[in-house]
């Protein structure tokens, strides 16, 4: 069910002790959204969600677990990065599109201004042995934290409808496609993913 | 820049931006294709450096998108490179959120996120290797890829330190 929620299934249930029949309290204006979004995109690093998570449910309680849930797994159907996609349902949620562009403002200005504030640093010393090297350092380790967080998404696909088999080798399959042969990936993605989605459709209606 | 490799800027990261349904990482391996080895318009170097820039810097992943734009083509390549990663899903997100909240649980929408599961991890790696293939000829940071993998994947440490350790180990002159 999960397509791209680490976030979501290693997190305790920090917010259990929260009975449902309480109404959660609710932001009073648009201007809380964002305020609400920029302190929670300015405390995830490497990774908004667990955060968005943390903030929304257990502190704020804007929403309970049940709806972060619910709208988690509509915006990974979703295209767009999944934090993105929440902010803006969670914003519309409560203040329509108005709440949605607070949420998304809040969400992406002040992480904007740091990392462009570091890209011009970079351009600027970028070429200096140390800050080169660095550099170098940290790609090399952003290399490795994307690989792990396709390692980590891997044990997931044991609870997918499809058979694992099948999962595994449309996986290494796009590994091998997209990664090695650099083939442009949308073939990939409506072809290999196309045919899983058809596969899919017709084993979920085989089996209840 | 001329103005057609303005709209071909934007165009390529609305492209993303519909494809992207894994998170924007998913689609670095084709922003990597098209930006560095077909327009050529940056360099492994600089590609890497985005990447490494959003993971080591606060907010969502997706932020490599505009650094990549600014390596491209300065300020205006940032905010033209964002403003093409966010329209269409953003839009398709205010438009749909809610058609999807209501079928869920319906046959189409579960097959749809089966089937693409399995195909995100796919890109998720790609990604990967496209970031290490640069580095192909460098053993300790091959070493310290791998050791990145190895702990966060088996380990709760988070990635800011990470990061922080490769930078420490890059400023030695080490990779």
């Amino acid at each position: 069910m999960s397509a791209g929620a680490p976030g979501a299934a290693d997190e305790p249930g920090g917010g259990a002790c929260i009975s449902d029949a309480e109404s959660p309290p609710s932001p009073r204006a648009p201007h809380e959204v964002l305020v609400a979004f920029n302190a929670l995109a300015l405390k995830g690093f490497g990774g908004v969600l667990p955060v968005a998570q943390h903030e929304l449910v257990d502190k704020r309680r804007w929403l309970t677990h049940e709806q972060f849930l619910e709208t988690l797994s509509v915006g990974q159907v979703l295209p767009g990065p999944n934090i993105v996609n929440m902010a803006l349902m969670i914003g519309d949620r409560f203040f329509g599109w108005r709440g949605a562009m607070a949420a998304l403002a809040g969400l992406l200005l002040a992480p904007l201004a740091i990392v462009l504030a570091l890209a011009m640093l970079y351009a600027r010393f970028g070429t200096e042995p140390v800050a080169a090297g660095a550099i170098r350092g940290m790609g090399a380790v952003a290399a490795g934290l994307i690989f792990a967080m396709g390692v980590k998404l891997a044990p997931t696909l044991r609870k997918n409808p499809l058979p694992i088999a099948l999962c595994a080798g449309a996986a290494l399959a796009t590994w091998g496609i997209v990664g090695f042969l650099r083939v442009p990936m949308a073939w990939a993605v409506l072809g290999l993913g196309g045919a899983m989605v058809a596969i899919g459709w017709l084993r979920l209606g085989r089996a209840p | 820049m001329s103005s057609a490799d303005w709209w071909a800027l934007f165009a390529h990261f609305l492209a993303m931006s519909m494809l992207a349904v894994g998170g924007a990482v998913a689609v670095a391996p084709e922003i990597h294709r098209y930006v560095v080895e077909q327009r050529g318009w940056i360099d492994d170097t600089q590609f890497s450096a985005a990447i490494a820039l959003a993971q080591a810097s606060p907010g969502p992943n997706l932020l490599f998108v505009p650094v990549v734009g600014h390596a491209i083509a300065g300020l205006p390549g940032a905010l033209v490179a964002l403003a093409g990663i966010l329209i269409p899903s953003t839009t398709l997100a205010l438009t749909a959120s809610r058609w999807g909240q209501k079928r869920r649980e319906t046959r189409g929408v579960r097959a749809f996120v089966a089937g693409m599961a399995p195909v995100t991890i796919g890109l998720l790696l790609s990604a990967g290797t496209v970031l290490t293939a640069p580095l192909a000829r460098q053993p300790v940071a091959l070493l310290l890829v791998g050791v990145t993998v190895l702990l966060s994947a088996k380990t709760r440490i988070g990635p800011v330190w990470l990061i922080a350790a490769g930078a420490a180990v890059g400023a030695a002159g080490w990779v």
